[in-house]
């Protein structure tokens, strides 16, 4: 798969980690009584590690990747 | 609640006591044709599937610190203690880049360490010593870390801490001398079994004894503000300490044994997409933290802050249920120690004795010395430990570990992408980076790892900044000069996934 767009997949969380900072650090919309910071997080675990799997899957779609070696 | 019975300690025992006899147990675990050899020994002979090394590092994420020190900084500093979570998210979008990498080319060359493969990388044994030796002194305080992680639980057990600390580890040193990885691998599918347990119960008991999430978060809002979002001056610090813990997991010995570990690059890839589910545990352990601030009606001094954790489920739950919980933050603080104390061991060995001391050491020769190393080394945390004032603010003994290893980055992780980098650049980034991260630290006397003068930035991404420039003007007089060349002996095409 395209070296560009795997990098860009692997980079999208910290783009929203650091840089949006100054847009998650608030308390509202709160959700289930939940500080907006908080349920951000929660809510960035799960995208993240759709990303990574994302990549992947394409990964492995494109070749048998690394099952050799052992 | 708090005074425990006899059936308490019996909990509490059978369950530590279990775990330190699977440890000698791992010997035999898919027992090799010998274990005198340091690859055997050291990285379990590069033969765990998924479900084994998802174990072993997350093991590193969720260990007795996590526990202990999460809660901990939520309960004394509010939503920072958020910080671990930010850092978690960070850290497998790098490991799936940079690991398969390492693997590869460490499986094709039968490197332990990453010195050994920064030695190659750059034809510098020089550079791979001071690689090494960076790693071995972060990781010393991350062990002592570990053990003061459990000082609190000894304590509140009635147990003399110094005396039930030092066997305990001793045992995890004899258990990590026999069976090398084996140990720290096997124990980590017991303790996550037991940490889990222990969370999942104090996470959906916790917040409805408080009357649910909302009213928790509401009373925590009311008694401080911070405990729900960030005092705007910290956002820096908060996003740069989170960045730079995730940059710098992954450098660190034992995080790179446990990749080693790994029989093919795939079982990597599946654990860098998998991992990440840890965070969801680790964000309702910070939230124990805010619960601690809600029940104890303001938030804990710093100094006391390390007693959140125990304090919740010594106050909230029967006393049977506190032992199992106390034996799982002794467990979590066992099986890190274990396979730190070996990634250490390996390093020294490798990059310091076999390289300068003694070229025709046997591989059987390497593996008995890093069993002996691996002695001296939990020792040595053990009385870096019993210092007084290592037990306040634990948390930032770990960040100062990883102001210092995260310097190792250009080293390890740029040349995975270019054979252009030279030494002498890298090595004049990594003197700069250590340098001016001890700088700092003296300048605001230790007491965090937060840099006050520019908006609380970490020390550590400060530095790594620094390291960074210093290597791109070393490059750049380089180019000038017409001597950038591809340097070291390892080809490109070796970092490549093996051909099935």
């Amino acid at each position: 798969m395209n070296a560009i767009l795997k990098f860009i997949l692997l980079a999208i969380p910290y783009f929203f980690m650091v840089l949006g900072i100054g847009i998650y650090n608030r308390v509202n919309p709160t959700l289930g009584g939940w500080p907006f910071f908080y349920w951000y997080q929660l809510v960035w675990i799960f995208i993240a590690a759709i990303l990574t799997s994302v990549v992947y899957l394409l990964e492995r779609k494109d070749k048998n990747l690394g099952t050799g070696g052992a | 609640m708090g005074s425990f019975a006899l059936e308490d300690y019996v909990i509490f025992f059978v369950i530590v006591i279990g775990v330190l006899v699977a440890g000698f147990l791992a010997y035999f675990w898919r027992k090799p044709k010998t274990m005198e050899d340091i690859s055997e020994w050291g990285i379990g002979g590069h033969r765990f599937g998924t479900v084994v090394v998802w174990f072993l590092l997350g093991g590193d994420l969720y260990t007795a610190y996590t526990l202990v020190a999460v809660p901990g900084l939520a309960s004394s500093s509010g939503a920072l203690g958020m910080f671990a979570i930010t850092y978690g998210i960070m850290i497998y979008p790098i490991v799936y880049a940079t690991m398969p990498r390492m693997w590869n080319v460490s499986k094709r060359r039968g490197y332990i360490t990453a010195a050994d493969y920064v030695k190659d990388r750059f034809s510098s044994r020089s550079l791979a010593m001071l690689i090494a030796l960076t790693g071995v002194v972060a990781e010393i305080p991350y062990i002592a870390l570990q053990i003061v992680g459990i000082k609190f639980v000894m304590e509140s057990l009635a147990i003399p801490a110094t005396i039930g600390l030092s066997i305990a580890f001793l045992l995890v040193a004899g258990f990590t001398f026999f069976s090398g990885l084996r140990a720290p691998a096997l124990t980590a599918i017991i303790k996550d079994a037991i940490i889990w347990a222990a969370v999942i119960v104090i996470v959906i008991y916790v917040p409805i004894k408080l009357g649910g999430f909302a009213h928790m978060f509401q009373s925590a809002a009311a008694i401080n503000p911070i405990t729900v979002k960030l005092s705007p001056s910290l956002e820096l610090g908060y996003v740069t300490l989170a960045l730079g813990s995730a940059l710098a997991l992954f450098l660190y010995p034992h995080a790179i044994t446990g990749t080693l570990g790994a029989k093919n690059t795939k079982t990597i890839r599946r654990n860098s997409a998998l991992l990440p589910l840890y965070n969801v545990l680790l964000l309702f352990v910070a939230i124990i933290g805010i619960a601690a601030v809600v029940q104890r009606g303001s938030l804990y001094p710093s100094s006391l802050s390390s007693l959140a954790f125990p304090d919740v489920v010594l106050k909230m739950f029967p006393s049977a249920f506190t032992a199992f919980a106390f034996a799982a933050v002794v467990v979590g603080s066992i099986v890190p120690a274990s396979i730190m104390a070996l990634g250490s061991a390996n390093l020294l060995t490798r990059n310091v004795y076999y390289e300068y001391i003694n070229q025709k050491a046997s591989s059987k020769t390497q593996s008995w010395l890093s069993r002996f190393l691996v002695i001296a080394i939990i020792v040595l945390a053990l009385l870096f430990s019993f210092i007084p004032v290592a037990s306040k603010d634990i948390i930032f003994l770990q960040t100062f570990g990883g102001a210092f290893i995260l310097q190792t980055l250009p080293a390890v992780y740029l040349s995975l992408y270019t054979r252009k980098l030279n030494k002498w650049a890298v090595g004049a980034g990594w003197l700069v980076g250590l340098g001016s991260a001890l700088y700092f630290l003296f300048e605001i006397a230790f007491a965090s790892s937060l840099y006050k003068p520019l908006d609380f930035i970490y020390i550590g991404i400060l530095s790594l900044v620094l390291n960074l420039a210093t290597v791109g003007i070393g490059m750049l007089i380089f180019y000038l000069t017409g001597k950038v060349k591809n340097e070291g002996i390892i080809w490109d095409s070796e970092f490549q996934d093996f051909e099935k």
